[in-house]
């Protein structure tokens, strides 16, 4: 399906006329070594169909047993969520014939979930804090892989046969709902995005997943519906699904929106259905309508036994809680000394982990963050990547620092040293030999640039020699263009002054 | 008529390893019996000669060696249900939609066994996935009582059965969802045994309903099904709805109860199984089976379980909802049957026509049964209100024990019925197990025990012993101290009464 802009309400009208109502679901794939009910592993990239057995193949006969570490991730991240943990809950059938699900059943869970009724707060770019509820947090297992091969764009409808990969049948996932987020205006694309990057930054910090939205492991279908402006009763939501990325979920309910205010201005309905994210043209199209809203035929999962998570398991997971990332930020801003706007900055930057790495590595923390948020941030920028895909470590970071703390480097050279590092030449210590860049700290040398200087402008000389100190800043200039800026300035000029006086 | 395969797996055992005969004679004698009968009786889908003869040997090479035997029943030979999986042996569960299906993988049960030295000669016939009470059900031909040729052998487990009553076998495993063990081995003169749920493993054991189905031992004797039903049961990591108890002592109990005195005992009369479904040679059998109990020492009681008349009606809600999931699975994306796997089709043509041509009529029936009853909207009344329903049998038994040790009735309402004569009347089928079902709907254990023959028709009927859960040992010592004074007054075993088969040419 094609889509020309006449079938976008500009951004602007749509909020003039109507209140947007989100609500995120966020898969998550446990990094537990095991799947979720049986043994094979969960490593990703592996060759196609080598990480199966009877029950994750789910042959005729095969039973499933829970993996006991992936409920105590699920328990881990409910109290993270600020969630009840149920007492006694089950697993449940979701019920629905795909080929890549081999029983034809997802083995998840229904109105028994082990997490519930929670709060996420996130904070946006300004600093204006979002609370988010949280409605459940339950367990179940990831499908299969379904390959397309031959249509245009990779999904089922068109293609001409399909190739099917369950290395990720039965990968423990967690799935994590919102209530529904209202109130939130123009910024409803930005709060997705926010929400999304506060729970990667939570599961992160919990280490019970490796959080990688291009592989997958952290998924975020985009609930988005419209409703007339001040109207409480809520507008036929959408489903977008194939949300890859952080920003894709900002576009994606940004694009939502207008489409869903185009379709409502015309007199249209909108339907209840799945759509499709399209990375390359940022918008959505549907996926096959369904005649009758899905019947999942949900029932208590017959082949696991209830789980009950004693309330002294439960406590005892709670004091395993990290340190939780609002908590971390908070502490960050005390021992750095930052100012909430500094502190804002090295967030919205993405280089609070890499910053915090850099300190540890030995380098002043101002240091560290001006390195991250001012320099390395445009490099990244330009390059299109994110922080800490750029090709320098925060030890190397740190070594920079530390030359330049050191007097060996001044700032400028510093940059270049990075800039070596960044083209691959090696660590910073060799960018400095390979280049040449070493400050020029043989005084030796310094006083015949210094006596070449002051005999090229005698004139000058001579009104140093007159008490005029401030005339000294053309030789140290002079000076510095001669060492090609590999001398300390500072230096230089004691050198001139001492020359002059003498 | 052989001696090795007209004996008890008791006495098997003792001559093999007494090493007076080898595993090998006995199941070569069991191979050639199958060979010469089963062409009539149909109890097989497929027999493992090969790999029955290496078992057998392994364990004549131990018992060579002077090593010790792998278990107490270590060489005998056994007839598995296809409802287990084999690894390398085709498992079908009687369905077109997995004929040929290979397992990659052995049943926890198939494993014990194997562990235990048992040879396992071959897979019986089932209904198809255990739906029914005939074994007509079976996509691969219908299954004929040893009694009468003419009639079933019960169902679903009618090939373990009639493999027991045609001296095919002397042990056999089958599985009980409503009755699948039990109604097969009253209507064939046979012992057979539901434990306790969760007492012996369901993985590998190709499910049908997951909260019902339970694998059990059959026997021609009690004492047989007690060391059978030692080797198989007992807790498994692989099944979570498995108890993580001590198996209860069968063995010892089955022992005691021979002794003949069941003095303190006392023993409950179910009261409502009985009625105008009930065979009258069927009740006048079973009201001599009590009174030979009285005999015995026992005290009987009489005994209501009101709820246990909801039973059948609640279990046709239960079992095919979970059977409307579990068989989703086999839609020909991995393996069985694959139909219309051709050009322009969709794999959900592929699904949809491989369902059709692989499941018989009374797997599809429900599995439209079992869809409807989980559907929104109807969850409640359908499915909510059957589990309530097995709430109330469970109080029902938990009552009755709190006054007796062990209920009984009998096991099924009539005696073997005549082949087709109710396959157009699923209701008159479902009927069969209108004894059996209250015991899968609790989860409590119950066995078949042979109690004479009808006066009407002269065929087999079954005394069904029930007892709480975990509680094995006290119905299988009634059983056993019946069987004695049964056989004693009757001048020997019933199973001696079955007439001899024709060998085919």
């Amino acid at each position: 399906m094609s889509l020309s802009t006449a079938d976008l309400l500009d951004y602007d009208e749509v909020l003039e006329r109507f209140d947007p109502v989100l609500g995120l679901e966020v898969h998550v794939e446990l990094s537990t070594n095991t799947k979720m009910f049986c043994g094979c592993p969960t490593a990703f990239g592996a060759e196609p169909n080598t990480q199966v057995c009877p029950v994750c193949l789910g042959l005729p006969g095969a039973l499933p047993v829970v993996n006991g570490k992936a409920v105590e991730s699920a328990i881990r991240i409910g109290l993270a969520l600020g969630c009840e943990i149920a007492p006694w809950c089950r697993f449940a059938r979701k019920n629905y014939f795909y080929p890549d699900m081999p029983k034809n059943f997802q083995t998840s869970q229904y109105d028994e979930p082990i997490a519930f009724n929670g709060s996420l707060s996130l904070e946006l770019a300004d600093g204006t804090v979002v609370e988010v509820g949280i409605e459940r947090a339950h367990m179940e297992e990831d499908t299969g892989k379904s390959l397309h091969v031959g249509g245009a764009t990779g999904r089922i409808h068109g293609a001409e046969h399909s190739l099917l990969d369950y290395n990720r049948a039965g990968v423990p996932l967690i799935e994590i709902v919102t209530k529904p987020i209202t109130g939130t205006g123009a910024r409803a694309p930005e709060v997705a995005r926010a929400y999304v990057t506060a729970l990667r930054d939570l599961l992160r910090a919990l280490d019970v997943s490796d959080v990688r939205m291009d592989q997958g492991s952290l998924r975020c279908d985009a609930n988005v519906s419209l409703m007339p402006r001040g109207a409480t009763e809520f507008g036929t939501r959408t489903e977008t699904k194939n949300v890859n990325s952080l920003r894709s979920v900002e576009r994606a309910v940004r694009h939502e929106m207008s489409r869903q205010g185009a379709v409502l201005v015309a007199g249209g309905e909108i339907m209840q259905e799945t759509r499709h994210f399209d990375e390359s043209t940022g918008t959505t199209s549907a996926g096959r309508r369904k005649e009758t809203s899905e019947d999942y035929r949900y029932f208590p999962e017959p082949d696991l036994v209830p789980m009950a998570p004693s309330a002294d398991w439960v406590e005892q997971l709670r004091t395993t809680l990290p340190e939780l990332p609002w908590e971390r930020r908070k502490r960050v801003q005390t021992d750095w000394q930052l100012s909430d706007l500094e502190l804002r900055d090295l967030v919205n930057a993405g280089a609070l982990d890499l910053v915090a790495a850099t300190v540890d590595a030995g380098a002043a923390p101002d240091a560290a963050r001006a390195w991250w948020v001012n320099y390395l941030s445009q490099e990244a920028n330009s390059r299109g990547v994110e922080l800490a895909e750029l090709p320098i470590s925060p030890s190397q970071v740190a070594r920079v620092a530390a030359l330049v703390a050191e007097g060996e480097l001044t700032n400028k050279l510093a940059r270049e040293v990075v800039d070596g590092v960044l083209a691959g030449e090696g660590e910073p210590d060799a960018v400095v030999e390979s280049r040449g860049l070493a400050v020029v700290s043989d005084d030796t040398a310094l006083y015949a640039a210094i006596d070449d200087a002051l005999a090229a402008q005698p004139d000058v000389a001579e009104k140093i020699r007159g008490g005029k100190v401030q005339a000294a800043g053309a030789i140290v200039g002079a000076v510095m263009k001669a060492t090609k800026g590999q001398a300390d300035a500072k230096r230089v000029r004691e050198l001139v002054l001492e020359r002059c006086a003498g | 008529m052989s001696n090795l395969t007209h004996s008890t797996a008791a006495d098997l055992a003792a001559k093999i390893h007494a090493g007076e005969v080898s595993s090998v004679e006995v199941t070569q004698a069991h191979l050639d019996r199958i060979a010469a009968i089963d062409s009539t009786v149909h109890a097989f889908l497929h027999v493992d000669t090969e790999g029955a003869l290496a078992a057998a040997r392994a364990v004549d090479e131990d018992v060579a060696a002077g090593r010790p035997v792998a278990s107490p029943l270590a060489g005998v030979p056994l007839a598995l249900k296809d409802v287990f999986a084999t690894k390398d042996i085709p498992t079908t569960c009687g369905s077109r939609i997995l004929e040929n299906w290979v397992p990659p993988y052995d049943a926890t049960v198939t494993r014990r066994l194997r562990e235990a030295g048992v040879v396992v000669l071959g897979k019986t016939n089932m209904d198809e996935f255990a739906m029914g009470s005939s074994t007509e059900n079976s996509a691969f031909g219908v299954t004929r009582n040893p009694w009468d040729l003419d009639r079933v052998p019960g169902g679903s487990g009618g090939g373990s059965s009639a493999s027991l009553a045609a001296f095919e076998a002397p042990l056999a495993i089958g599985t009980d969802t409503g009755g699948s063990i039990r109604q097969p081995a009253s209507v064939t003169g046979t012992v057979g045994v539901k434990p306790t749920y969760g007492g012996v493993s369901r993985y590998g054991l190709v499910a049908f309903s997951s909260s019902l189905d339970q694998g059990g031992p059959c026997a021609r004797t009690v004492l047989d099904a007690a060391l059978l039903h030692e080797v198989i049961a007992g807790h498994d990591p692989f099944d979570s709805t498995s108890i993580d108890a001590p198996v209860p002592p069968v063995v010892a109990a089955a022992r005691e109860g021979a002794a003949g005195d069941l003095r303190g005992v006392r023993v409950g009369v179910v009261r409502e199984f009985t009625g105008e479904w009930y065979q009258s040679g069927v009740l006048g059998a079973f009201e001599r089976s009590v009174e030979v109990l009285r005999e015995l020492g026992a005290e009987v009681v009489e005994v209501s379980c009101p709820n246990f008349d909801y039973a059948l009606p609640a279990y046709y809600l239960i079992a095919p909802s979970e059977a409307s999931s579990n068989l989703a699975r086999f839609d020909a994306m991995r393996y069985g049957l694959r139909v219309g796997d051709e050009r322009g089709n969709s794999a959900e043509q592929v699904m949809a026509l491989t369902r059709e041509a692989g499941f018989g009529e009374e797997v599809k029936r429900r599995i439209m049964v079992g869809t409807y009853a989980l559907s929104s909207g109807y969850y409640d009344a359908y499915y909510g209100q059957a589990q309530k329903v097995r709430t109330l049998i469970s109080r029902d038994f938990e009552r009755a024990f709190g006054e007796v040790d062990v209920l009984v009735s009998p096991t099924t309402p009539t005696t073997a019925f005549r082949i087709g004569e109710r396959v157009d009347d699923p209701v008159a089928m479902y009927r069969a197990d209108l004894c059996t079902i209250p015991a899968n709907m609790s989860g409590t254990p119950a066995m078949s025990v042979p109690a004479g023959l009808s006066e009407e028709d002269g065929l087999p009927v079954g005394l069904q012993i029930m007892a709480p859960a975990l509680q094995e040992q006290r119905m299988y010592k009634v059983a056993a101290a019946y069987e004695v004074a049964r056989d004693k007054a009757a001048g020997g075993a019933l199973i001696n009464r079955v007439p001899e088969l024709e060998v085919a040419r």
